[in-house]
């Protein structure tokens, strides 16, 4: 007769680091249905990031200034090189580019109204301007995307600034995909495009390549504008330092760093997860290429890319930008995975925090 | 007839002094000479003006136009009357490649060739080239009608959206989901009133229509292959 104390000693279960259960649940998924899964939200994977830095407060060899007595100017001035109208921010936080189709027309105008209470800009996004944001936005940048959707002279010349939008940080180098689920007729109509159907954003400019074609296409935005508004030039971070040296030759005002953790509408999981360089190991480059070229200051570096917190504003700031950009961060104060509609999320399988397939959603959205 | 001469007087003072023209204006003719090859030249028009520039130019001519007429008496670099929202911009010789890219309104004309990239993502303008096209012409064409005198090269129209594409020669091959469709008499009416306008005298009837197959309008595993 066996006793159980006879039994062997047995091993734990172990889960597999590689074959992780969310791993194997994307493979399954994909055998299932045999197409990349398309989601929103930026890279979800641990990367270094703005928490691995920590500051050196005051000390004796440093001088405090009095919190809430003592003035902080945090003002910041964007286009200072070639615009005759360079921006001025209060503070050097702005509101990232924001597709309308992706958001609607009231959370356009919200974020154009909190922009324009706290002193900073906000920034149209792939499908033109809507009067909801150039009402309610004392200063507003224009995107000119690949797509061109929406694109007209004289929502142009209504800009405080103009950016040209090279890449992304979510997906550099891909252009985007919204899903028929958020074309509605007014999305269709400033898209010149049928309802309903998935509309990709392209994933390169119609009429110019690379860096010499760039230099000519500012010259002619800047005629039809008159050099009255700064020109950005966005980029995803994949090879910064390049980059924003050629953004510079091409004649940028501003050039905007967009990290790997950079939200986005749309695009493909594996490209999401795969593709770029975190945001904190880009502004170093960004930084130094400027340098080289003695125009740090005076070309002003824009970084966005998991911008949490005002700590994490002032470590991008410390480490040589002149500014961020927020997204995500803006869509979480409006309300986006709100946990106090978990029960909603639950009915969608999902749950909050984790909620990225936004075309996914018919009712309510950001 | 006002003469301006770009080679002396500069870039920004043509196009702000173009650009200052508002719609009574009684200076409605304009001449640019030595052009010299330059870029951005009356752009981001905005009246009933007409502009002929005497010689051949760079990139962008003409681009963002509105209601502007701006004819060019040579050959135009890479992006003519890119995104052109209305007006006429014609051209007596040959363009580079995207002329027309993501217009939304208004007529280009081109009486020589075209090269690659002809009527790019375009979304409503209407192109009349006299010669032939390049390669990848109409790509992503969203609206509006491309007719070609001539010859198309490879992958015309390729993931085409709602463009009309008419051509008379031959099509070295067409794009992904671009199929030729049948001409009807409502087609054969809007080529008729494009080939007037853009002082053709080909014969509607000679031309063969390509359009969308529709068949990539909604992301679908079985359609991998055609990407
Ligand atoms: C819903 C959504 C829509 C976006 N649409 C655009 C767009 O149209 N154009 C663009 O350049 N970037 C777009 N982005 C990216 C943002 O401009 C920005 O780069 C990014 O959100 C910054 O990272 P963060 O989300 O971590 O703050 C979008 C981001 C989100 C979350």
């Amino acid at each position: 007769m066996k006793d159980m104390d006879d039994q062997p000693p047995r091993t734990l279960p172990i889960q597999s680091a590689t074959f992780t259960n969310p791993i194997n649940a994307e493979i399954r998924r994909a055998a299932a249905t045999g197409i990349y899964d398309i989601r929103g939200g930026g890279a979800k994977r641990k990367v270094p990031h703005f928490d691995d830095l920590l500051f050196l407060g005051a000390s004796v060899s440093r001088y405090p200034l009095e919190g809430y007595r003592e003035r902080c100017d945090t003002s910041v001035t964007l286009g200072t090189r070639f615009a005759k109208k360079p921006i001025e921010l209060d503070i050097p936080i702005t509101i990232a580019g924001m597709s309308f189709g992706a958001l609607s027309g009231p959370a356009k105008e919200a974020l154009g109204r909190g922009a324009s209470a706290a002193g900073t800009s906000t920034t149209t996004g792939d499908g033109g301007m809507t009067p909801e944001e150039r009402g309610h936005s004392s200063k507003l940048v224009y995107q000119y995307l690949p797509s061109r959707y929406g694109m007209n002279p004289n929502d142009l010349r209504k800009a405080d600034a103009i950016e040209i939008v090279v890449g992304q940080g979510a997906k550099p180098g891909g252009g985007g995909m919204l899903l028929g689920q958020k074309i509605s007729d007014r999305v269709a109509e400033m898209r010149t495009l049928p309802k309903g159907i998935d509309q990709r954003s392209a994933c390169r400019h119609p009429d110019w390549t690379g860096p010499d074609d760039l230099e000519i296409k500012i010259l002619e935005l800047r005629e039809i504008t008159g050099w009255q508004v700064p020109i950005y030039v966005k980029v995803g971070a994949t090879r910064p330092y390049y980059d924003t040296a050629l953004a510079v030759k091409a004649g940028a005002d501003v050039v905007v760093m967009d990290g790997m953790q950079g939200g986005t509408a749309a695009t493909q999981d594996v490209f999401i997860e795969h593709v770029g360089l975190p945001t904190l190991s880009c502004i170093r480059p960004a930084v130094q290429a400027l340098q080289d070229l003695g125009v740090h200051r005076e070309v002003q570096l824009v970084i966005s890319g998991g911008i949490r917190t005002g700590a994490d504003a002032a470590k991008a700031l410390a480490l040589g930008a002149d500014a961020v950009a927020i997204g995500t961060a803006a869509l979480v104060a409006l309300g986006d995975n709100d946990p106090k509609w978990e029960a909603e999320y639950q009915k969608l399988g999902t749950t909050t925090g984790a909620y990225d397939d936004w075309h996914e959603v018919k009712t309510r959205r950001a | 007839m006002q003469t301006y001469d770009l080679e002396a007087d500069g870039l920004r003072g043509l196009n702000s002094a173009l650009q200052a023209q508002q719609n009574a204006t009684n200076q409605t003719s304009w001449e640019v000479v030595n052009p010299k090859g330059s870029h951005a030249i009356a752009v981001g028009l905005d009246a009933p003006i007409e502009v002929t520039i005497k010689g051949s130019t760079g990139y962008y001519c003409a681009g963002m136009n509105q209601q502007a007429t701006v004819k060019v008496e040579g050959s135009v670099g890479p992006g003519v009357a890119e995104n052109m929202m209305s007006g006429q911009v014609i051209v007596d010789g040959d363009a580079s490649q995207y002329a027309g890219a993501t217009g939304h309104g208004g007529l280009l004309v081109i009486k020589g060739n075209a090269s690659s990239r002809c009527g790019i993502s375009m979304k409503g303008i209407d192109i009349v080239v006299h010669g032939n096209i390049g390669h990848m012409s109409a790509f992503m064409a969203q609206d509006g009608n491309l007719v070609v005198c001539g010859d198309a090269g490879d992958a015309l129209g390729d993931s085409l959206y709602e463009a009309r594409l008419f051509v008379r020669g031959s099509v070295k091959s067409l794009g992904a989901d671009c199929i030729e469709k049948e001409m009807r008499p409502e087609h054969i009416e809007i080529l008729k009133d494009l080939l007037d306008r853009a002082g053709s005298d080909a014969k509607p009837e000679e031309f063969k229509r390509y359009g969308s197959a529709r068949q990539l309008y909604n992301f679908d595993v079985d359609n991998a292959a055609a990407y």
